[in-house]
């Protein structure tokens, strides 16, 4: 069993944190930023040619966490990829100690800097859950007998500010239906929204981490309102950035991050936290700090 | 269902006929004149473009179809204006193009660009309808086809890029789940939605696609 499934299991608080590969070879950056959280954190989440844009694979750099000795989850989209391409970095990925996949449908290729790249979404992400269990017991997606089955820890994401909600909800409940153990929320700022959903999560037998991603200043938060599908920051925060003294706002970032996390920990609103810092990584220990979590 | 088209840009148009001094120009009098592609006013258009830009235009023809009345009978009708073309510049769908291509013995070039196959909405606006997948999903998604009208061709809900019915990709594009979803609620049929659709064929249809009638069902579903 993996060190992160371990650490679902255990009841824990827990928190992991995205790392995101650079363009190009140079891993100094990326292997800084694992070196800074790995023991911080339950597991560090590697994105997927994150928003179409082209990056360094997340299993190479899954690899990299595992080699410098944290705990990688795989994000694994269903863009880039048939079933034969997914499933043979599957077995890659488990031959090398890489057992924990975040299973996405992927940003569509247009939005991203290939744009006149085919996007392939032959699976989705239920699909891809299912896929994955199909492989742990033993069989391929064609049926064929596998020599030698690996076993992983399969997570997905869930919007819980999407509009509208419902038909986010069915998809939810069958990411769950098929395998999922874990689900890392998109980012969630206004926490009586987040309570609504969590009443609702609940009833599922599923591990909740929400997501945090740390405002860095008050046109970062308009920007996402805009143009983020199924992200809310509410005004107050949006205020309380715009408040802050010149040079100041990442700092009010990181105390409403830190703010958020402790809430949703002394409440007990959800399993755990997932961080996405997004070339902030520097700030996560200091996040975890004021949020009291070690 | 009609195919729907969109002009090359014109300098394009004449670099593929950059060897090629005298033109035949083929319209349609279907799809391609729908669409204000490819029929009479189009064509008389393209003539008058290709004159000034010093090509010779040896002839035009808009027969009611493109796809299927370029035929062996037109290449007698127009033949000695065919023959004093180097190339037959077609303003129809490929289909067209295609014909012509067989059937009227001259080297062609495509005019236009075919986008999809689709329906017109509102006057002027054409929306995709079927992709031809040869597994119709329909039963269950409320007669709104998910593999053409949702852009990643999801079959199990919606992706987290939906916003307010909008999809990701913007351009006025809705999400098609939001619809199925609507419709399959207002029919107290979301059952179909809740359940687990499968990983489609790829195959289902081999390209290139082939049906022989001739065979038995049997015969023709193993081809």
């Amino acid at each position: 069993m993996s060190r992160f499934k371990e650490a679902l299991d255990s009841g824990k608080f827990v928190v992991t944190a995205e790392i995101g590969p650079p363009k190009g070879v140079n891993l100094e950056p990326m292997k800084h930023h694992i070196e800074l959280l790995k023991d911080l954190v339950d597991g560090l989440n590697v994105t997927d040619n994150q928003s179409s844009v082209l990056r360094y694979p997340s299993l190479g750099g899954a690899l990299l966490v595992k080699e410098i000795g944290g705990e990688p989850i795989l994000q694994m989209t269903c863009r880039d990829r048939n079933r034969l391409a997914l499933q043979a970095d599957l077995f890659f990925a488990y031959s090398r100690g890489i057992t924990n996949v975040l299973c996405l449908t992927g940003d569509a290729v247009v939005v991203g800097d290939h744009k006149d790249a085919k996007g392939v979404f032959d699976l989705d992400s239920v699909q891809l859950l299912d896929m994955i269990q199909t492989l742990s017991d033993g069989k391929d997606l064609a049926g064929n007998p596998l020599d030698g089955t690996p076993r992983f820890c399969k997570g997905a994401i869930v919007t819980p500010e999407a509009q509208p909600l419902e038909p986010q909800l069915v998809k939810f409940e069958k990411k769950i239906e098929a395998g999922a153990e874990f689900i890392q929320t998109q980012a969630i700022y206004d926490l009586n929204n987040f309570r609504n959903f969590m009443d609702y999560a609940r009833k599922f037998k599923v591990k909740i981490l929400a997501g945090i991603v740390v405002l860095v200043s008050a046109g970062m938060a308009k920007f996402m309102n805009k143009n983020v599908p199924g992200i809310f920051v509410p005004k107050p925060l949006i205020d309380e950035l715009a408040g802050a003294p010149k040079g100041k706002a990442l700092e009010t970032g990181i105390n409403i991050a830190a703010r958020t996390i402790r809430i949703i920990k002394e409440e007990r609103l959800a399993d755990g936290v997932h961080i996405m810092a997004i070339g902030k990584e520097e700030s996560v220990p200091r996040i975890l700090d004021l949020a009291g979590i070690y | 269902m009609k195919t729907i088209t969109r002009q090359k840009p014109f300098e394009q148009i004449l670099e593929d006929i950059s060897s090629d001094t005298r033109v035949f120009i083929v319209g349609c009098g279907t799809c391609a004149t729908l669409c204000h592609t490819g029929g009479v006013e189009e064509v008389a258009a393209m003539a008058e473009k290709l004159t000034v830009a010093g090509k010779i235009v040896t002839g035009v023809a808009v027969p009611p179809t493109g796809c299927d009345e370029v035929t062996s009978e037109m290449r007698y009708v127009f033949r000695d204006r065919l023959r004093a073309a180097d190339i037959v510049l077609v303003m129809s769908c490929a289909f067209g193009v295609q014909t012509a291509a067989t059937q009227l013995k001259k080297p062609v070039a495509p005019a236009l660009d075919t986008l999809f196959m689709g329906k017109e909405g509102p006057a002027g606006h054409y929306s995709e309808i079927c992709m031809q997948c040869g597994e119709c999903v329909l039963a269950y998604t409320g007669g709104i086809c998910p593999v053409t009208a949702c852009h990643k061709g999801l079959l199990n809900g919606p992706c987290g890029g939906t916003d307010n019915g909008m999809c990701e990709v913007g351009n006025g594009r809705e999400c098609a789940w939001t619809h199925i979803y609507n419709r399959l609620l207002s029919q107290g049929r979301l059952d179909r939605m809740r359940q687990y659709h499968p990983p489609k064929s790829h195959n289902a249809v081999l390209r290139p696609g082939i049906l022989d009638l001739t065979h038995s069902r049997e015969e023709a579903a193993a081809q």
